[in-house]
């Protein structure tokens, strides 16, 4: 089985986040390998450990990305590949989706998973934007992903518990945090990932027009942008005591008791 | 006045979910509001006194078995055929899914996670755990915006809608994903974590999955939602789809009760946006003090459980 997983830099949740001047996430500062990418990267390791096949890292992404397709890689994978351009910063996700469906045309997946989400963007759309294009099944939100020859069936996380969801590959899987503990790489794991094969794709590579991404083919554009004002710290008391009963007389004042 | 669509959040079950109805009182604003209703029950009535001129009944037969595909499908129909101003659908999993799918299908830009939809069409979000606020318009198509749970107070707006009736033509690459089984493994009466005007999230100070019985209490008693933080779910303590912040829920409250969570940035990202914030914390240092509104710093063991006694004499 030939596994494609998707993965994305991302700049770190836990630092200080920004848009750059033009409304594009500002990506100068610390980036890291998107975390729910890493589940989807277990995962398809481990289905290759049961299934033999192949494990392909795709990303779009600036010269900095391949940064997070090396941390990747020394998870364990075998080879990936790097959509890079300069039309392409900017792009909105409808454009970001058409990039990436055409890569994954020339890469004969029978399998693709994807994070349920990433940290910057949070959108949760590229899945099925990805089935849309490709004409095939997107099966999103697993916390559960079993594959029995051609058939796939997930458990879909929901509020109030899960829904079985099953389709024939081809398909687009994504995963969330709950699906497995990644592996920590060797430090074999990490050499290694300095030698595996990176390919580099363009926009020309892929047969896409440069007006057709970036910030000028953007479907949706930002018009303003500001730091949210910080909250300020309200009253706190230390419990001697009657904590508890001032907790009460607070919300009791603010009209929720 | 132009239509705007708007897709329900509602089933049987739970009827229309309130993120509905602040989807009708944004939509009112851009111009006249109709609803696609998924499923066999219009809802009409509840619809109708939050202004919807028309409701769009698509049955469930050839949907509710398969993933958001088929539904996609028939909103991308109705949507060519009536060219609305815009299409408003909840920024939940599903919701999103939608979105993207007929962002796609439409070649129209799509605005998630909004906060605010202004009568222009352009979208208020916060983005990056809250700590930017943006202004956003789409360049292309129809608008597509998906709006956060409890992000505005729904008003009433009393209409009576036209009830018609959809008809549901998919394809088969809409039928690959197949739900064979809904499987509910927790249901109570407490209300859905992201819609709840009260919530009472518990931390890694809770020590355990048994004393997570006081965040419940204290949640029960205020008639709010439990929730939790990953240190608590990664410990065993509560099950994930209560987990709030970066990689789980972002809720938007009236009053956030954190107990035994530090605020870390992670956290803060699923609950900042929160009306008001409450925290109980034994280390006077713990950053969630930086954002709540009133601390009590102390030992939650003591604090909440005289907290719960408080609140029953009260009653
Ligand atoms: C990519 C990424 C995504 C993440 N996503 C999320 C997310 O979605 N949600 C999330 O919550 N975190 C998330 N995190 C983790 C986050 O960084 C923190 O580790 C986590 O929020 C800490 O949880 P906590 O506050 O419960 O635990 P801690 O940070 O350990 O805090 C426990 C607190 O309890 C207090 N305490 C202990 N005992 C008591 C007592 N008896 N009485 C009163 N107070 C007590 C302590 O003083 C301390 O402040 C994410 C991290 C990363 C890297």
């Amino acid at each position: 089985m030939n596994i494609v997983v998707l993965v994305k830099q991302v700049p770190d949740s836990g630092g200080d986040r920004r848009l750059t001047a033009d409304g594009t996430t500002d990506r100068s500062g610390g980036n890291v390998l998107n975390e729910m990418d890493e589940y989807a990267v277990e995962e398809a390791l481990r289905l290759q450990a049961a299934h033999g096949g192949t494990v392909t890292l795709l990303t779009m992404g600036p010269e900095t990305a391949v940064e997070a397709l090396r941390k990747a890689l020394a998870m364990g994978p075998d080879a990936a590949v790097h959509v890079i351009d300069d039309a392409l910063p900017g792009s909105c996700a409808v454009a970001t989706s058409k990039v990436l469906a055409a890569a994954l045309r020339t890469l004969d997946a029978d399998l693709v998973i994807a994070g349920a989400e990433s940290t910057d963007g949070r959108v949760q759309v590229m899945p099925h934007m990805l089935a849309e294009r490709l004409g095939i099944a997107a099966l999103t939100g697993a916390r559960k992903v079993t594959v029995d020859g051609s058939a796939l069936t997930i458990e879909r996380q929901t509020d109030g518990g899960y829904e079985v969801v099953t389709a024939a590959t081809p398909a687009v899987v994504s995963v969330w945090d709950t699906i497995n503990d990644p592996r920590y790489p060797s430090f074999k794991g990490i050499m290694a990932a300095k030698k595996k094969p990176v390919r580099r794709l363009s926009l020309a590579d892929l047969g896409i027009a440069p007006g057709e991404v970036g910030v000028a083919g953007a479907s949706s554009e930002v018009l303003a942008h500001d730091r949210r004002p910080a909250r300020s710290a309200g009253a706190t008391v230390a419990d001697e005591g009657a904590g508890g009963v001032r907790l009460v007389e607070y919300l009791t004042a603010e009209k929720f008791v | 006045m132009a239509e705007v669509l708007v897709v329900a959040e509602a089933s049987a079950a739970a009827g229309v979910k309130k993120v509905t109805l602040e989807m009708l009182t944004a939509a009112r604003t851009i111009g006249s509001p109709s609803v696609v209703v998924f499923g066999d029950e219009p809802f009409a009535d509840k619809l109708g006194e939050h202004g919807a001129e028309r409701v769009y009944l698509a049955g469930a037969a050839d949907i509710d078995d398969f993933l958001v595909a088929p539904k996609a499908t028939v909103l991308a129909d109705l949507i060519r055929r009536v060219r609305p101003a815009a299409v408003l659908l909840a920024s939940t999993q599903e919701g999103k899914e939608i979105a993207g799918r007929l962002a796609v299908k439409l070649d129209s830009g799509l605005l998630t996670d909004a906060v605010a939809v202004a009568p222009d069409g352009t979208a208020t979000q916060a983005v990056f755990a809250g700590q930017v606020i943006v202004t956003a318009r789409v360049r292309r198509g129809v608008p597509l915006i998906t709006l956060r749970p409890n992000s505005l107070t729904p008003s009433p707006a009393p209409a009576t809608p036209v009830v018609e009736p959809l008809a549901v033509a998919v394809t088969d690459a809409d039928r690959l994903a197949r739900v064979t089984e809904r499987v509910v493994e927790r249901k109570g009466a407490r209300p859905e974590l992201t819609e709840a005007s009260i919530v009472v999230s518990g931390g890694r100070g809770v020590g355990s999955a048994d004393s997570f019985a006081l965040v419940e209490e204290l949640a029960d008693l205020l008639g709010g939602a439990v929730g939790a933080s990953r240190a608590a779910v990664d410990s065993g303590f509560y099950p994930h789809q209560f987990q709030v912040g970066q990689t789980g829920k972002t809720v938007s409250p009236q009053l956030y009760v954190a107990l035994g969570i530090s605020g870390a940035i992670q956290h803060r990202a699923g609950m900042q946006t929160s009306k008001t914030i409450v925290a109980v914390n034994k280390d006077p240092e713990a950053p969630i003090f930086e954002l709540a509104d009133f601390g009590v710093v102390g030992d939650l063991f003591k604090v909440v459980p005289q907290a719960a006694d408080e609140i029953r004499k009260r009653a």
